[in-house]
């Protein structure tokens, strides 16, 4: 039986957790919107980056033999780059472990199809699980996720998938990242990267007549094989920004949760220190008017 | 002159410049170009250097640009920038840094064209049109 000072003890200390989640709560919520803004200044870019990205497609006779390389599907796939995005701190509940069953799932699927992928971990925690795991990690970017990263990450990154694919070392790349939904929900996404799928076409006809005037210098085809690659960046940037917002979401709902978590059990510790020290008085009541009984006869 | 034209600069990070211009001068990938309104539309990749545009008051601004590409509307320039400073935020000391560390890098790793000294290549660049622009006199 636990005595009284052990419960005391108890309470002081799940006490002391209890400010620490709450610190790490709003610690996650000012980072959290650090993240929103970097987001939110991303966006003016990338929309017009697609926009013309998209007109330039349109005016590109996409014909099998003169399309860009990074836009040609390879017949057959053999080797694939995967780029798992994960944290590098923990405390933000299942956030890692969804990405990395993510990752773990397309790894078997592919494995089973005869495909090699080649593992490239953005971030600690993915790094640090495959590693255990003994899986042979090609490349590693850490202390990049949830910090203060700029573009240049997404284009290094973007750079090694690209260079694997042209010289024929990888086949596709693909990338798993955490899109951020809401601030309850964030769900592990894969999206492929290299070659590049789902150019948006500009469908406005409006805009593409627009488009169609613009002069181009270098011609269309040269502009579009110097943008390609930046598509990649961009997408590459997006999901980082998409990561990094879900883990501080993450971890704001997680250090939400063991706050009240904290309180339930400090309420209810308490409850047993009271009993027990009711119980410890009543005891003490007893033996008193025992022994005055005792004198008296 | 008719008027002016609207000038964006953007960047994944921010957006650097959003105001009317007299006139705009950008480093095109086929050389310098200057626009005023009511330019042709086209489409255009961008060296890095110097993007240089006359504001609202006639006094002149540069910007630093790198890694971008130009549109260009009759009413209205945008430059998709992967940097861009405008020349007061430009950081001399770090530009200086990033050209010794470029410098230190390209002639340890002269021989052979691989990716690090390419990458060298275009830092030593950008570090250099950094410096130059901020010699400039004019904000």
């Amino acid at each position: 039986m636990a005595t009284l000072k052990d419960i005391k003890l108890k309470i002081v200390g799940v006490k002391k957790t209890q400010k620490i989640t709450k610190a790490m709560n709003m610690v996650a919520a000012s980072k959290l919107r650090g993240a929103q803004e970097k987001a939110e200044a991303f966006r003016p870019y990338a929309n017009k980056f697609a926009e013309v990205l998209g007109s330039l497609s349109d005016r590109i006779d996409a014909d099998e033999e003169h399309a860009p390389p990074l836009l040609v599907p390879r017949a057959e796939v053999k080797t694939i780059d995967l780029l798992l995005m994960t944290s590098d701190r923990g405390l933000c509940g299942g956030f890692n472990t969804n990405l990395i069953i993510k990752a773990e799932k397309f790894m078997k699927e592919k494995a089973e199809q005869g495909v090699d992928v080649r593992l490239i971990c953005m971030g600690r925690k993915g790094r640090d699980y495959f590693r255990r795991k003994k899986y042979n990690i090609h490349s590693e970017h850490i202390g990049v996720v949830g910090g203060k990263f700029g573009f240049n990450v997404a284009v290094n990154a973007g750079q090694e998938l690209i260079d694997a694919f042209l010289n024929g070392e990888t086949d596709e790349a693909h990338v798993i990242f955490s899109e951020y939904v809401s601030m309850s929900r964030q769900v592990p996404t894969l999206s492929q990267v290299v070659p590049i799928v789902g150019v948006e076409k500009a469908e406005q006809a409006q805009e593409a007549e627009y488009i169609a005037e613009h002069i181009c210098e270098p011609p269309a085809e040269e502009l579009m094989a110097e943008m390609l690659p930046k598509q990649v960046y961009v997408q590459i940037f997006r999901g980082l920004l998409e990561t990094s917002t879900s883990e501080h979401a993450a971890r704001m709902a997680a250090m939400d949760n063991a706050t009240t978590n904290c309180g339930e059990m400090i309420t209810s510790l308490s409850l047993v220190y009271n009993k027990a020290r009711q119980a410890a008085i009543t005891a003490d009541l007893m033996d008193i008017v025992g022994g005055a009984e005792a004198l008296k006869g | 002159m008719a008027g002016n034209i609207m000038l964006e600069v953007v960047t994944p990070d921010k957006s650097v410049v959003s105001e009317e211009a007299q006139i705009v001068v950008a480093p095109g990938e086929y050389g310098e170009f200057g626009v005023l309104i009511g330019h042709t539309s086209f489409l255009t990749t961008l060296k890095t250097g110097m993007l240089r545009y006359k504001d609202k008051g006639g006094s002149e601004r540069a910007v630093f640009v790198s890694g971008g590409f130009a549109e260009v509307l009759p009413n209205k320039v945008t430059v998709l920038a992967e940097s861009a400073d405008r020349r007061r935020d430009i950081d001399v000391e770090r530009a200086r840094a990033a050209m010794k560390r470029a410098e230190q890098r390209l002639s340890e790793a002269r021989v052979k064209e691989d990716i690090d000294s390419r990458r060298a290549e275009a830092a030593l660049q950008r570090a250099i049109a950094r410096m130059k622009i901020s010699e400039r006199r004019t904000a």
